[in-house]
């Protein structure tokens, strides 16, 4: 099978080529310790610099306000757990979603532990957060309010300036997991008062295990990772030098192109939702239509279970993901699908297809045609469906 | 993940269908956990299992199993289908990952739930059959404790 459709790009993607060339040099010319003294060594602090400057740009942010992690799960970690310490006195009480990434669930489960109070807010059928219901969680104990800029899984755009502006109103802070929003959609901090963003190099062409946490000037924040002087003494270890050059370049080259990949790329998800709604019946859109990443397509087809749909697309060259608990490692289908309201058993026949600016309509018509045969062979071996077609044939 | 067999029968999946007025049909597992499987027999005087037809809601390894176990029972007698368990379903697959041994337990129980609505609806006793659990996930796995 020579054909590959990659379809998972909420996962992963692909490693810009202009990203690895930018990164090369660091590894075997300027391989320096950017704290050393000698010329050769600390001109990367300049580099480290240059690229702080081009991510704060994009974020309408300080340079200073960038500080450097290991990926999105480090930036969250981080944000929770060093400011429930460093506002412990003022209260203990945090607030979030249901639909987060686990790195902020099992963050939240991990401060549950340790005295902290969470409130986890429920999503509407679409997985919208509301902002009166964000307005009325707060206490005068509150620390912290945590909403993702955009879900993973279904792809919803949450109404992040109206949470913002909420906290600000009510003096809380405002973290929020723009790992698959940064760069893919405009975001600026200012104007939705975030006082913490966390990003992921490898969501947006860049490398993976690098990404950066941004945090607003005056913010305390205890250091979360102790050692050196690195990033103002915040976040210590010998810099990914290399990383950190890959993650800038794929910032510059994302943010460059953002306007002209979002009405491609929302272009091509409006048909492939468009076909698949078409034609393949007893389907269901999962998340927003319009308040989406303009890379995400969530679907769940009733009757039918998640990960024999995954490798029967991937014995097709189509590679996606699902919510199915089959391929979660648990007994459970994904948190976010059951916090949209879906049953079990639809939540297990899910699938999420996330495309990049690189996908055309053929390979959508690729896809589409074989998932529709797909979707009719595991249904004409399905349980459910034979009860529900007899059910049917008896109602008539 | 899988071995070459297990992808054979989730592929080429044996004795697909439903039959018509079978002398027994099982269904077990949920849908909540992701895996639902019904077996009909059509078992002849004799108590020979003429044929067998499986239908299944889950993962790859839950279509294997069933597939196998079907193909493992077929023209058996009733008594040395009861000799069918989960192993001989799994060796016959040559193994399955770990997280996926229940499907082989829930084919098990799939054949071993329509032979007893077969001795039921004829009134016999089949040695060494128990009236199926409705539900064989309960009170598996629990999740382990971090943090
Ligand atoms: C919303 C969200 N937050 C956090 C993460 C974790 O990012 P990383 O893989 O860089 O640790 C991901 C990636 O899966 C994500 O989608």
């Amino acid at each position: 099978m020579d054909k590959l459709i990659y379809l998972d790009n909420a996962a992963t993607t692909r490693t810009a080529p202009e990203v690895v060339e930018a990164m090369l040099p660091y590894f075997t010319e300027h391989y320096g310790n950017p704290s050393s003294v000698y010329g050769f060594a600390s001109a990367n602090k300049e580099v480290i610099a240059k690229q702080r400057e081009i991510i704060a740009g994009v974020l309408g942010a300080k340079a200073n306000e960038i500080y450097f992690t290991a990926g999105g799960t480090e930036s969250d970690n981080w944000a929770l757990t060093a400011t429930a310490e460093a506002y412990a006195e003022k209260g203990k009480h945090i607030i979030t979603s249901r639909i987060e990434h686990h790195a902020i669930l099992h963050t939240c489960a991990y401060l549950e532990k340790r005295g902290y109070e969470v409130t986890y807010l429920d999503v509407d059928e679409n997985g919208l957060v509301d902002p009166a219901a964000v307005e009325a969680a707060i206490r005068p104990d509150t620390i912290l309010i945590s909403i993702m800029f955009a879900n993973n899984e279904i792809g919803t755009i949450e109404p992040i300036a109206e949470i913002g502006k909420i906290a600000r109103a009510h003096g809380v802070l405002f973290h929020t997991d723009a790992v698959q929003a940064f760069a893919h959609v405009p975001i600026n901090v200012d104007e939705c008062n975030i006082d913490m963003l966390s990003a992921s190099g490898h969501k947006l062409n860049g490398p993976k295990g690098i990404g950066f946490l941004y945090i607003r000037k005056g913010v305390k924040i205890r250091s979360f990772i102790h050692g050196g002087a690195q990033e103002r003494k915040r976040r210590a270890g010998t810099e990914n030098v290399p990383g950190i050059v890959g993650l800038g370049k794929a910032v510059e080259l994302a943010a460059a192109s953002m306007k002209e990949r979002m009405d491609r790329e929302t272009e091509i998800r409006d048909y492939l939702i468009s076909r698949i709604g078409k034609e393949i019946p007893y389907c269901r859109l999962n998340g927003d239509r319009t308040k989406r990443l303009p890379n995400n397509v969530n679907f769940s087809f009733r009757f039918i279970e998640g990960e024999s749909l995954l490798i029967m697309l991937d014995m097709k060259g189509i590679c996606a993901s699902s919510g199915s608990a089959c391929t979660s490692g648990s007994l459970d289908p994904s948190h976010v699908l059951l916090a949209i309201g879906l049953p079990h058993e639809i939540a297990h026949g899910s699938l999420r297809m996330t495309l990049d600016e690189e996908m055309t309509k053929e390979d959508v018509d690729y896809v589409v045609d074989n998932l529709k045969e797909i979707v009719a062979q595991l249904r004409s071996m399905s349980p459910l469906y034979e009860d529900f077609v007899k059910k049917q044939e008896k109602n008539q | 993940m899988y071995t070459e067999k297990v992808m054979d029968h989730f592929q080429h999946p044996r004795n697909v269908g439903e039959i018509e007025n079978a002398s027994g049909v099982g269904t077990v597992g949920n849908a909540k956990c992701g895996d639902i499987m019904r077996i009909y027999l059509d078992i002849d005087e004799d108590q020979i299992i003429r044929d067998v037809k499986f239908k299944t809601f889950g993962c790859g390894a839950a279509v294997a199993t069933s597939s196998m176990a079907t193909e493992l029972v077929k023209g058996k007698s009733v008594q040395e289908a009861m000799e069918v368990t989960n192993k001989a379903v799994m060796e016959a697959l040559d193994g399955l990952p770990p997280v996926k041994v229940h499907c082989s337990l829930l084919a098990e129980e799939a054949i071993h739930a329509a032979l007893w609505d077969y001795a039921e609806k004829n009134g016999i006793k089949i040695e060494g059959l128990e009236k199926p659990k409705s539900d064989i996930h309960e009170g598996e796995e629990e999740e382990e404790e971090e943090y």
